[in-house]
């Protein structure tokens, strides 16, 4: 019984069974719901695309990201997290598989699930078993401290973005410190500095997430759904 | 058999990653209605919980520790004890989520089962009666207490614990209350807990277990989606 996929919870195991899982995480105001909504523009046309956020009081994000048109209402989806955003999406991602389960059994198959994680701190990282890649968001107007601090979002995570570059002579940022400070503590992981609100399509964004769906096992373009979702 | 099997301690310990921190068992839209702010207003609210609902969580999830239940109709009568909507989708969102949670700690025909008219799986159904989908969460415990080699009594005394200790710790996150008071309060109603827990162990068949009904808990149920800011699915 163990062969049967009915009976694994182990998403990871399957993974060409399923849309790949993009967690988007970062802290409050550094432009993640604006990332999400840049992605979906950019991509909807190219991919089958579902959106799960996480909001800590309200659907303010999901409300954000449907007024803003990015996808169709039904593909956008909000999670209640419990006063606890990083719980959500690092501790008990119940709550989120489940999102994540339903946008597929209604709209699926699909190619990209994004998991807006609610704005936290450093600390917050997305569980393995919930994102499959994760880019970490942090913004130049936080200080140019931030990338030193480190931590595993900043750290670990598959890409970080510093977005709102733009900002940097009214804060008082200096970009080259930042950068050079996130190359160092993240040990050859991609770092891309932008401004979601000056470049609204992303590029160097949009290119690294291609290259990572490429690598994922369901391929992009429209495949034939078989019975079984067993192979891929 | 050990005093207190780890299995069961697994089962009962709240960081089992099944969803439950999201739900704040009716103390939310308590709090929304001033019902619940200090330690003494929770201490009302979690008896009256455990009396009512927590009470028919316990049944339940004792009826269902058994080899063979009859999932379908044990589902109905919880529906049955469930009138509001709402409470009713909360009680299936964390049984779904406790169902996968257990099912991967503890592989077993039982979860399959269960599992099977969730995830479009082919699981055996052993059960009596069709597979129903998304089962309530007290059934889930049940089957997962019996998966783990517990008693309906444990079983029971699992769903009762659970039905105040979760509602305790979104208040201590709703209202800043002092955690070592909330902790006292909950202490309190230890006794009570394993009173319930007996008198929820007893029941003979699904048609016969308690339907203790909690009105303004429904009530506030039902109001609870309609708030513009929360913090908590239930």
């Amino acid at each position: 019984m163990s062969h049967d996929h009915g009976l694994d919870p182990h998403h990871a195991h399957d993974p060409a069974g399923r849309a790949m899982r993009l967690g988007v995480g970062g802290p409050v105001g550094s432009g993640k719901t604006a990332l999400v909504a840049a992605l979906c523009r950019e991509l909807r046309t190219r991919l089958r695309l579902a959106v799960v956020t996480n909001d800590i009081y309200t659907t303010e994000d999901a409300d954000f990201l449907r007024r803003e048109a990015v996808l169709p209402d039904s593909r956008i989806t909000a999670v209640r997290t419990g006063c606890c955003p990083h719980t959500a999406i690092r501790d008990d991602i119940a709550a989120n598989l489940d999102a994540v389960d339903a946008h597929e059994a209604a709209h699926g198959p699909l190619d990209l699930v994004i998991v807006e994680s609610g704005g936290d701190n450093l600390t917050a990282t997305f569980s393995r078993g919930l994102a499959d890649r994760q880019i970490f968001v942090l913004d130049v107007a936080g200080g140019d401290k931030v990338p030193r601090k480190g931590g595993p979002g900043v750290q670990l995570s598959d890409l970080l973005v510093i977005n709102k570059v733009d900002l940097a002579p009214m804060v008082g940022a200096d970009l080259s410190i930042m950068e050079s400070d996130a190359r160092r503590v993240r040990a050859g992981r991609p770092v891309i500095m932008t401004s979601v609100r000056t470049r609204p399509d992303v590029p160097d964004v949009v290119a690294w997430l291609l290259t990572e769906l490429a690598t994922w096992p369901r391929s992009l373009a429209p495949a034939p759904v078989s019975p079984g979702r067993s192979g891929p | 058999m050990a005093a207190l099997p780890a299995a069961l301690l697994l089962l009962a310990d709240p960081r089992t990653p099944a969803g439950g921190h999201g739900h704040s068992g009716g103390v939310e839209p308590a709090v929304f209605a001033g019902l619940v702010h200090d330690h003494a207003s929770l201490r009302s609210f979690l008896a009256g919980r455990l009396a009512t609902t927590g009470l028919v969580a316990a049944a339940v999830a004792a009826f269902a520790c058994r080899a063979d239940p009859p999932w379908a109709l044990l589902d109905a009568e919880v529906d049955a004890r469930t009138p509001s909507v709402a409470q009713r989708a909360a009680s299936r969102a964390q049984g779904r989520g406790l169902l996968r949670a257990a099912s991967a700690a503890w592989p077993s025909e039982v979860l399959a089962g269960l599992a099977g008219g969730t995830s479009g799986g082919t699981g055996g159904v052993s059960g009596r009666g069709a597979v129903v989908a998304a089962p309530h969460h007290a059934v889930v415990l049940g089957a997962c207490a019996f998966v783990v080699g517990g008693t309906p009594h444990a079983a029971a005394a699992l769903a009762a614990s659970a039905s105040v200790t979760g509602p305790a710790w979104a208040a201590v996150r709703l209202l800043g209350l002092d955690p070592f008071g909330v902790h006292a309060v909950l202490a309190s109603l230890a006794t009570r807990i394993d009173a319930v827990a007996l008198a929820a162990a007893a029941a003979g068949h699904p048609a016969d277990l308690p339907a203790r009904s909690a009105p303004v808990l429904d009530l506030l149920a039902e109001l609870h989606p309609h708030q513009e800011v929360r913090l908590f699915e239930s």
